[in-house]
């Protein structure tokens, strides 16, 4: 019997070990060898040559845009992210389950159409837009066009890491700290943030990677000017459209390594709340 | 006005609160979620009917809007099922192993969803284009992968490929051996024990995925963008389309086929609902 059992299982492996081939194979063909290929690209041009163009000024105005409001858009998220994930989680309402299933539109409506609709309910004479244009305050084609996007594409991400730890927080902690004469606010700060915190931290970092690559809703409702909204995705599509690869693969280099950097954090952060969770 | 709240706080289902702060967040989450998300996806139905039924269904009749249809759909075809075949693979090559390096190959895996789209198709520009590394490798063999459909494939591929394999992968864990075991120790062989005891134990899981995998390959905008050219009629697909008309101020055009894709996502998030309640499980998004 002890023979027995790690035999079994051994044969099992080995039988279906075309599956660990295939995924080498796979993960090889279509992840690693375009990732070297961008690397490799970026390698071969000169140190100082590199430099230039990561650095040029239309650049890094476009990592400011691009960063600055994937970070406002994501930090606006984390707010709203965490009162939608306590309404959902606590109180019942007639349509909630409708309200619910919108929470992940965002995330299956193809990204061309949600800055299509953005930019026509958002402009001038749209069904919002309307009533914001008399304060004169444009959002489609200006820069609050780029962060409604960016909110739009991101505002599942806290939601839905928040929600399941706000199911398993205990009730009983929250009425203990009312009982005891916390008020609400001091309730939400002292009882309710600090065990939610690393999840909110987690989503907020997921909704800032998604934003800062976003693309397809940005490019149709942002006005795409040099300086001024253009984000550093549009600025690779343009440089390639002008054969400019170098200044392409440089741009998408820094962003590639941005995305490694964010992943290990957010890998942290998830370790650091689900450790926090038991 | 007092009987009105006491009304709303029990449709709300609080009754201890005494305040009227679970009101006011309903209504916060309400307000943000109608401006961001429900006012938006309301006016593509709208604007996609505003020249009536019969406007809509002369649209859907346009040459080119059929030709993205017919791209769409065949990006769907190639990289739904490579990339289901990839995400059992790899579940049944990582799942039930432990050894050193397990959670990087995870999040190696999961790469896809934190790269740019852009910064994907430039990477398949870099290796196929022209100019590419194997550029001159396929130009003496005739073989077209940028601005043609191998190239948008390979990109749909890269962009939808994590779905599967992160939700088959717990699922395996979660499941354990025993039932393998026993079937092998019944006689069944390798396959056998694949198709009868795991396949149907992973099942849900597998199309939870597949259905993911499905809606991001017919919605993706950046990556294919990059490596198609966006050539009307020949390189462009149902996203690409929608921005290409809307560019040329064919707005009831672009909705229409935006609608197309309107609809994909809502087939995507009943399903997705139905596989939820099936598996008892959270939603999730990636």
């Amino acid at each position: 019997m002890s023979l027995r059992l790690p035999s079994l299982s051994f044969t099992w492996l080995t039988r279906l070990s075309w599956s660990w081939r295939f995924t080498w194979v796979y993960l090889t063909l279509i992840l690693f060898i375009p990732i070297i290929a961008l690397f490799l690209k970026s390698a071969s041009l000169p140190l100082g040559r590199i430099w230039e163009l990561a650095t040029q000024p239309v650049a890094v105005a476009a990592y400011e845009v691009t960063f600055g409001l994937s970070l406002a858009a994501a930090a606006l998220n984390g707010v709203f992210g965490v009162i939608i994930a306590w309404v959902l989680t606590r109180y019942d309402f007639p349509g909630k389950k409708l309200f619910d299933s919108f929470i992940d539109l965002p995330f299956a409506l193809p990204t061309a159409v949600a800055g299509l609709t953005l930019a026509t309910v958002y402009s001038d004479k749209g069904w919002i837009g309307q009533f914001i244009a008399p304060f004169g305050v444009q959002i489609a084609f200006t820069r609050w066009g780029v962060l409604l996007a960016m909110v739009f594409i991101s505002l599942p991400f806290v939601v839905r890491t928040v929600e399941p730890l706000l199911l398993e927080l205990e009730v009983e902690a929250e009425e203990a700290a009312a009982s005891l004469g916390a008020s609400p606010s001091e309730t939400f700060w002292r009882v309710i943030l600090p065990p939610i915190l690393p999840g909110v931290l987690a989503g907020v970092a997921q909704g800032f990677s998604r934003a800062v690559g976003e693309f397809g809703s940005v490019v149709i409702i942002s006005g795409n000017l040099p300086f001024d909204d253009l984000i550093a995705p549009v600025l690779i599509f343009e440089r390639l459209e002008q054969y400019d690869y170098a200044g392409a693969t440089v741009i998408g280099s820094v962003l590639l390594l941005f995305s490694l950097v964010i992943l290990f954090v957010i890998n942290a952060l998830q370790n650091w709340s689900s450790r926090y969770n038991g | 006005m007092v009987a009105f709240v006491k009304a709303r706080r029990q449709i709300a289902g609080v009754k201890e609160s005494k305040s009227l702060l679970p009101l006011a967040l309903i209504g916060i989450s309400l307000l943000y979620v109608g401006l961001i998300i429900i006012i938006p996806a309301a006016n593509v139905a709208v604007q996609a009917f505003s020249e009536g039924l019969s406007g809509f269904i002369k649209n859907l009749g346009d040459r080119n809007l059929q030709e993205a249809i017919r791209l769409t759909l065949l990006m769907g075809v190639i990289s739904v099922p490579l990339n289901t075949l990839f995400g059992l693979a790899a579940a049944f090559a990582i799942a039930r192993k432990q050894f050193p390096g397990k959670s990087l190959l995870l999040s190696v895996i999961d790469l896809p969803f934190s790269i740019s789209p852009v910064v994907a198709g430039l990477m398949i520009v870099l290796l196929y284009g022209r100019n590419g590394w194997l550029g001159p490798l396929l130009e003496s063999n005739d073989i077209k992968i940028i601005f043609a459909w191998p190239g948008m494939a390979l990109a749909t591929i890269f962009v939808s490929m994590p779905f599967v394999a992160r939700e088959v992968i717990p699922n395996l864990e979660e499941i354990g051996t025993d039932a393998e075991e026993a079937a092998s120790t019944l006689g069944a062989n390798g396959w056998q024990t694949f198709w009868r005891v795991t396949l149907p134990s992973i099942k849900w899981s597998m199309l939870y995925g597949v259905v993911l995998t499905t809606a991001r390959a017919l919605g993706e905008f950046g990556a294919v963008s990059v490596v198609s050219g966006s050539i009307t009629g020949k390189t462009q697909t149902l996203p690409l389309f929608v921005e290409e008309a809307y560019k040329q101020y064919q707005t009831t055009l672009s909705y229409t086929a935006a609608l197309l894709l309107g609809g994909i996502s809502l087939v995507t998030l009943v399903l997705k609902a139905l596989l939820e309640a099936r598996t008892g499980r959270q939603s999730r998004i990636h």
